[in-house]
């Protein structure tokens, strides 16, 4: 039975109300519920969800809707009341933050007159107004937001170019500015390598590695997935670039890219030419061609973080552990049981994953990759959860485990499933505890399994450092314990999991392991020459994150204007 | 218009309350100012309203008031009177005037006269009459109609005598510069600025030639009436907005108040139009025994104080009271004058207030800041029992209703000649 309660004129962001929704998944007695402000979008997940009920039709944008699928109607009370004390304990820990919060750019500039970047995390339909906003005030753009559209994105990129601004993403989810962690992004100290990246996860596991091998990052810039595309022709990408050839913290520039169109990825190796440092670049999915100019390819993250390590240091340690598992014995008593199944929080650890496994076993993959499926071939399935297909009403795979939770239980059950592939990605905004959620899940299904004479075996990697807030080594200590093989790295962990496959299937082909060795201006140069100077608009853990790390910071507490009707709000725009 | 943009009209409004020189000139009975009230008239706070549509202790105070008047001797007779229609009703802000909670003011109570001195502009209000069974609460019990009819003889003249000793008035700017400084926001705490007054003023009470009974029951009252300044504050607040109004222009609040039934506002930039929406009941804390379901709507012309840019608009300069009237600590006080100053076009530096960092108050509410952030002004106010005689039985605040802000937004994108479908 639905039951809704409809609480008037109390907007709340929908990142707090994702995290409320899988808060009050957990009260006892509740089937399914579902918390969200009143929008028309919102009315058709709830919807297409089931949980749509007549109540919902008077809504308004600005009311807060809780829709409660329960057999015992005395558990509305208590969601209700777990709805009240999760929001008002927000405010509390609001309070006792020295962050200043502001309702208007006006006052977010009188509070901070020196900002020199604004981080836009708010849902995307709002973020290209704001984005705008903040160009107009001569401030550089960070957007983690994602759905924004293709054409915004170009007018936003263009006019930035012009202005000698830059704007990273939309999409964009992590970035280091001058060892200011930026949206999700690991602690890693300061240093001399540079990077440029279409891909968030991709930077995190490159920046991890270097941390974790005693260096340092000195930027790391973001440009968002689609900078590579042809109708944004990298835009973003080339001024990053010669941004860090500039920048004299900088000794090292590192560039990790999804795989760009063939016309774009051309422009952007001539700009790789035009530089005076040495390049490390990653095309995810590309053999790595010949050096030339100064400029090396790689082909997995690691092997970009390993040789940025070595032009950077001048020292080289590559290791890589292989260890045997005694559930493959059993597993290979059971004919079928030969799959990979890789479930990922990071699209480009998801996209490695795929292109090793794909390379490994000779597989003809689709190269579509509809909702983020980034290999499906026989019974091996890599899917990346954070895709938007995945997302819609549901907060990242980083952030809300519990969908990524379903596939491993589905997977562990699964006859096919040799291996389980997992990533943890960690750092300031990602879930606080990834391998304390994983741990029993994997541990309960392996006992599960052991019941019924079977096993699996699972693999995971963790993107991070000993700084971040989960802690790197604590991360791999709750896995490791709870029965996981724990890599170095997600390319080892993939290579680790193709040669079990192959050893099942009793064959005996090699990874190919390719050598690397023998392969082989203005506001924004201002931005990074300095800790950043942020207006945070959308998620406040992001502020914390810059605080704690000696950036100036503003919370712009954003709603929509004019609480989101549409007339006022062109009114207001009008009446200047 | 004469402006280049609704930004420089709202600085010119601005202006004018910056460079508003108000003094208070001079104590007189209503009628020799009010030419309205030449009959059976009676003035009243908020937006136009009859009789039949006032709460409980406004309809009280007009009782109270017919009685003082001497219209009717009884209190059956005088409902009959207003009932019937025979006595007239005006809203105070029609006739340069405005008067706390009912507002309700006749011929014969003694009002304060505030003059800008740039522009020669006055404004009325009359005066408090303390704590307790008062008739703006609603109460007219003899207790209440002896004291009006004291404040009509004795203390009113008294005033007046002591007033006009002083060359040019009493210069209300400074007063209320040092007040600010001394914890009041001039709404929901007045009692440094009516020391102050009582200061300034007994040197001259004492050379009024005042029989030495009159003397010591005038400086008793004052000494007494911690909101005694709160009515010379609103009359400042109305002569100041008024002046602020004549630039005819832009989005700044003019006026702010509420009748019990509806909220009402004006707009620099939409002339003497009311934009109205039904009043909110006020959230505070209750004296003991009394509770929310006692509470009567919102009303009087006090929120006057919140459109100058003191009251709620103000609060972290009174953190004394800023637990009494129901938001909280310190820092609550702080956030809220934080969202105040968010739709507002600037700071007041008159009006420096120490525990801002010595910011200015608010100065100049903008109804576009108002509805693009949907943030409503606060109103710090003193909360009346809904049934007429019983008082004030608590104090909170109470937000101006976001409907009339989009109402007068609607208006104000009519004369600009701004179409949206």
């Amino acid at each position: 039975m639905l039951y809704t309660v409809i609480k008037k004129n109390l907007y709340q962001d929908s990142v707090s109300l994702m995290l409320l929704t899988n808060h009050l998944s957990a009260v006892e007695g509740v089937t399914q519920v579902q918390v969200m402000m009143g929008t028309p979008a919102n009315k058709d997940i709830f919807k297409s969800s089931g949980l749509y009920t007549e109540e919902l039709e008077e809504a308004n944008p600005s009311d807060l809707c809780i829709v409660v699928d329960t057999d015992d109607e005395s558990v509305v009370e208590n969601v209700v009341e777990e709805t009240d004390s999760y929001l008002n304990s927000q405010t509390e820990a609001s309070q006792q933050s020295t962050i200043p919060t502001v309702r208007t750019w006006e006052m977010a500039e009188n509070k901070l007159p020196t900002a020199d970047v604004a981080l836009i995390s708010i849902a995307g339909e709002h973020a290209t107004a704001e984005a705008n906003k903040a160009l107009d005030r001569g401030l550089n753009v960070f957007m983690f937001s994602d759905n924004v559209p293709v054409e915004d994105e170009l007018q936003l990129k263009t006019r930035a170019q012009e202005e000698g601004l830059i704007v990273m993403g939309p999409d964009c989810g992590t970035g280091i500015l001058d060892g200011v962690p930026m949206a999700f992004a690991n602690v890693v100290e300061k240093g001399n390598i540079g990077i440029v990246g279409a891909s968030g996860t991709g930077i995190q596991e490159v920046s991890s590695i270097i941390g974790r091998n005693g260096s340092g990052v000195s930027q790391a810039i973001g440009t968002g997935g689609r900078d590579l595309s042809s109708e944004i022709g990298a835009i973003t990408t080339i001024r990053g670039l010669q941004v860090l050839d500039q920048d004299p913290e900088t000794d090292v520039i590192t560039y990790i890219s999804k795989p760009p169109a063939p016309a774009v990825r051309e422009k952007v190796v001539e700009v790789f030419k035009t530089l005076s440092k040495p390049v490390v670049a990653i095309f995810m999915g590309d053999k790595p061609r010949e050096a030339h100019d100064n400029v090396h390819y790689t082909w997995t993250l690691e092997d970009t973080a390993r040789k940025a390590l070595e032009l950077a240091n001048g020292s080289n340690h590559y290791s890589c552990n292989f260890i045997e598992d005694k559930d493959l014995q059993k597993i290979k008593e059971n004919n079928q049981q030969r799959y990979i199944k890789g479930y990922f929080c990071g699209g480009t650890l998801a996209n490695e994953a795929a292109m090793v496994i794909e390379d490994a076993l000779k597989l003809d993959a689709s190269h579509e990759h509809p909702e983020g499926m980034m290999l499906q071939y026989e019974g091996h399935e890599v899917v990346d959860l954070g895709d938007d297909a995945y997302t819609q009403g549901r907060a990242h795979p980083m952030i809300d485990p519990t969908l990524r939770v379903e596939k491993v239980e589905e997977a562990a059950a699964d006859d096919e499933t040799a291996v389980i592939l997992l990533d943890n990605v960690i750092g300031y905004g990602a879930h606080d505890d990834m391998a304390g959620v994983f741990a029993p899940v994997i541990e309960k299904a392996k006992q599960q399994a052991a019941s019924e004479g079977k096993a699996f075996v699972a693999i995971a990697s963790v993107t991070g450092t000993e700084e971040d807030p989960q802690v790197f080594q604590d991360q791999v200590d709750k896995l490791k314990a709870a029965g996981v093989i724990v890599t170095e790295s997600n390319a080892q962990a993939t290579k680790l999991a193709v040669e079990m496959v192959n050893y099942l299937n009793g064959e005996n082909s090699e990874v190919e392991n390719i050598d690397n060795a023998e392969v082989e201006n203005d506001k924004v140069q201002a931005l990074i020459s300095n800790k950043p100077r942020v207006i945070n608009i959308g998620l406040r853990n992001f502020a914390d994150a810059i605080m704690e790390h000696g950036g100036d910071v503003v919370q712009y507490q954003w709603a929509p204007i004019a609480g989101g009707n549409k007339r006022l709000a062109k009114i207001l725009e009008k009446l200047k | 218009m004469e402006y280049q943009s609704i930004q420089e009209a709202n600085e010119a409004v601005t202006q004018q309350i910056l460079e508003s020189q108000p003094f208070l000139l001079d104590v007189v009975p209503a009628k020799d100012v009010i030419s309205e009230l030449d009959g059976k008239v009676l003035l009243h706070a908020g937006p136009p309203i009859k009789w039949e549509n006032m709460t409980h202790p406004m309809q009280g105070s007009c009782i109270g008031a017919t009685l003082f008047e001497g219209w009717a001797d009884n209190e059956d007779d005088a409902k009959k009177m207003l009932e019937s229609g025979e006595i007239k009703f005006v809203p105070c802000h029609s006739v340069d005037a405005v008067g706390p909670m009912g507002g309700i003011t006749s011929a014969n109570m003694p009002v304060v006269i505030v003059e800008n001195k740039v522009n020669g502009k006055r404004a009325y209000c009359n005066l408090n009459e303390g704590i307790g069974a008062v008739l703006r609460f609603g109460a007219y019990n003899d207790e209440v109609i002896n004291r009006l009819k004291w404040m009509k003889d004795i203390l009113g003249p008294a005033l007046s005598k002591a007033l006009k000793q002083i060359d040019g008035g009493m210069n209300v700017n400074v007063t209320v510069a040092k007040a600010i400084t001394m914890g009041d926001e001039f709404h929901q705490r007045n009692i440094a600025a009516s020391a102050l007054f009582l200061k300034d003023i007994v040197p001259y009470l004492l050379t009024a030639d005042l029989p030495e009974k009159e003397l010591q029951e005038v400086t008793q009252f004052l000494a007494d009436t911690d909101q005694f300044f709160l009515n010379i504050m609103m009359a400042t607040g109305k002569v100041v907005m008024d002046s602020a109004a004549e630039i005819e222009e832009g989005s700044v609040i003019t006026a702010l108040s509420r009748n019990g039934d509806e909220f009402g506002i004006k707009v620099s930039g939409l002339g003497d139009q009311w934009f109205t929406a039904p009043v909110n009941t006020p959230d505070g804390l209750y004296f003991s025994g009394y509770s929310t379901d006692d509470a009567n709507p919102d009303m009087g012309d006090s929120a006057i104080t919140e459109a100058y840019g003191v009251g709620g608009m103000a609060m972290i300069a009174a953190p004394g009271v800023t637990r009494f009237v129901g938001t909280g600590g310190f820092n609550d006080a702080v956030e809220t004058s934080d969202e105040m100053r968010e739709i507002c076009v600037g700071n007041n530096p008159n009006l420096s207030i120490p525990t801002w960092d010595f910011q200015g108050a608010c100065l100049g509410i903008d109804i576009r800041k108002v509805v693009e952030t949907g943030i409503t002004p606060v109103i710090n106010t003193g909360i009346a029992h809904k049934t007429a005689g019983i008082g004030q039985i608590g104090a909170g605040t109470v937000r101006v209703p976001l409907e009339c802000f989009e109402k007068a937004l609607e208006a104000l994108a009519e004369k600009y000649g701004v179409e949206v479908e």
